[in-house]
């Protein structure tokens, strides 16, 4: 009885969820693989504490902000290059919303390797070979003083670069000096990591390759040059 | 001078259950001990090598910038394990009692302001209660290892109090519950010592 009681309740709240998601752009989406996908590279805890508490906070945070507001229909990457106009509840909250999606995508189980096609002529282009890529990317998060982010994005002439930001924000915000379109991201705040690694970030670092996802990374790189 | 790297002033499990002994063996012998390292190694071949903490930190702006992340985190760990006992808690005494209830209203209002700074620094830091040059009491927050003697600060005054909001000093025990840690905190001040130092900077 109980149960029908709930299908009911969960019928008639059907127009009123849908009306509520027209009005704004911005959707909290479903991790695309379970908690202990990650496993033993990034363990299920850190997976479900990061997802559902972090990225949740950051979401709720930033819809709040931007209640009853045009940025409810602006979308992200228009709203990331004026953020410099908007104050630090909306900075920091909208880049924890659409810093931790595009991470996640960014890996899956069984990932790892390395990329393949115009993503790897490109990376052995601007860093010589993947190898090196990598040393430089992982130099680039461990250097990161206190909390943030390291990025491989494509800069305005369609070549590769690093860089890191701090705290959540990234190379869409106007306020970065060096902008262009992220294709791959790392996590370096320390709640991506310290239930697992502690204070070594360097061993998280290495523990990242074994997740990657190379195809999402490629579909970003060919969406961001397509653009051009 | 040398640089020492000072002894945690009471065991790893001595402050339980408000801050649990792996987070404060990790945050000693890893966390601190690598700050102070590096410290060492950044400030080797510098003019100011052999200067005091706090003659650095007033000139810090002009020093490499790993001077001012591991100096900072060097000592800002250091007055942190002072600033806690296992028979911490309650409520200060005395003429620090006072300067509080002057400038707040009350401990409850100091502390509610204290809280504020320390839930709402983003990403890493720590927040403060200070004396500044006036010997008016101020509450502020600092990003990463940056704190109130530096001369790049934004709240300039002499720490008394401090409380490290970093990820790695509450993560083990409250996860993602900033809020949760900041109340356990309260339990371990050592207000013996707080009290000292205020002493020590109106006198
Ligand atoms: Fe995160
Ligand atoms: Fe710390």
């Amino acid at each position: 009885m109980k149960k029908l009681f709930f299908y009911f309740i969960a019928f008639i709240s059907i127009p009123y969820a849908l009306k509520a998601q027209q009005e704004t752009l911005h959707k909290f989406a479903p991790l695309p693989y379970a908690y202990d996908a990650l496993e033993p590279y990034i363990d299920k805890m850190t997976m479900e504490i990061h997802y559902d508490r972090h990225h949740r906070a950051y979401f709720n945070n930033f819809t709040a902000a931007i209640k009853g507001t045009e940025l409810e229909k602006t979308p992200m990457v228009t709203i990331f290059a004026s953020i410099s106009t908007q104050p630090p509840a909306i900075r920091n909250n909208a880049g924890g919303y659409w810093n931790h999606e595009m991470f996640w995508n960014c890996m899956k189980p069984n990932g790892g390797g390395t990329p393949s096609g115009t993503l790897n002529e490109a990376i052995t282009a601007s860093f010589g070979s993947f190898d090196n890529f990598k040393k430089l990317f992982a130099e680039a998060g461990v250097k990161r003083f206190g909390s943030g982010w390291v990025w491989l994005v494509v800069g305005a002439d369609g070549k590769l670069f690093i860089s890191s930001t701090a705290n959540q924000d990234n190379p869409y915000m106007n306020t970065e000096e060096k902008r262009g379109t992220p294709v791959f991201c790392l996590d370096v705040w320390e709640h991506a990591y310290y239930l697992k690694y502690q204070n070594k970030r360097a061993d998280y670092i290495t523990a990242f390759w074994n997740v990657v996802n190379w195809e999402y990374v490629q579909n970003m790189y060919d969406s961001s040059t397509a653009k051009k | 001078m040398d640089y020492q790297f000072p002894e945690l002033p009471y065991a790893y499990n001595a402050l339980e259950p408000h801050i649990d002994a792996m987070t404060m063996e990790i945050h000693y012998s890893k966390h601190h001990k690598t700050y102070f390292d590096k410290f060492v190694a950044a400030i080797k071949d510098t003019e100011s090598n052999g200067s005091s903490l706090e003659e650095i930190f007033s000139q810090v702006s002009k020093l490499p910038m790993a001077v001012r992340n591991h100096g900072g985190g060097l000592y800002n760990h250091t007055l942190f394990w002072e600033s806690m006992s296992p028979n911490g808690g309650g409520v200060p005494s005395g003429s620090l009692a006072d300067a509080i209830n002057a400038q707040y209203g009350s401990f409850e209002d100091f502390k509610a302001k204290f809280n504020d700074a320390a839930a709402n620094r983003f990403g890493s830091g720590w927040a403060w209660l200070s004396v500044k040059a006036d010997k008016s009491l101020c509450v502020c927050s600092s990003a990463n290892q940056d704190n109130p003697l530096m001369d790049i600060s934004d709240c300039k005054a002499t720490p008394i109090l401090g409380l490290d909001v970093w990820e790695h000093a509450y993560y083990l025990k409250f996860q993602n519950r900033r809020p949760d840690y900041i109340s356990a905190f309260w339990n371990v001040v050592n207000w013996e010592v707080i009290q000292a130092r205020y002493d020590s900077i109106i006198k």
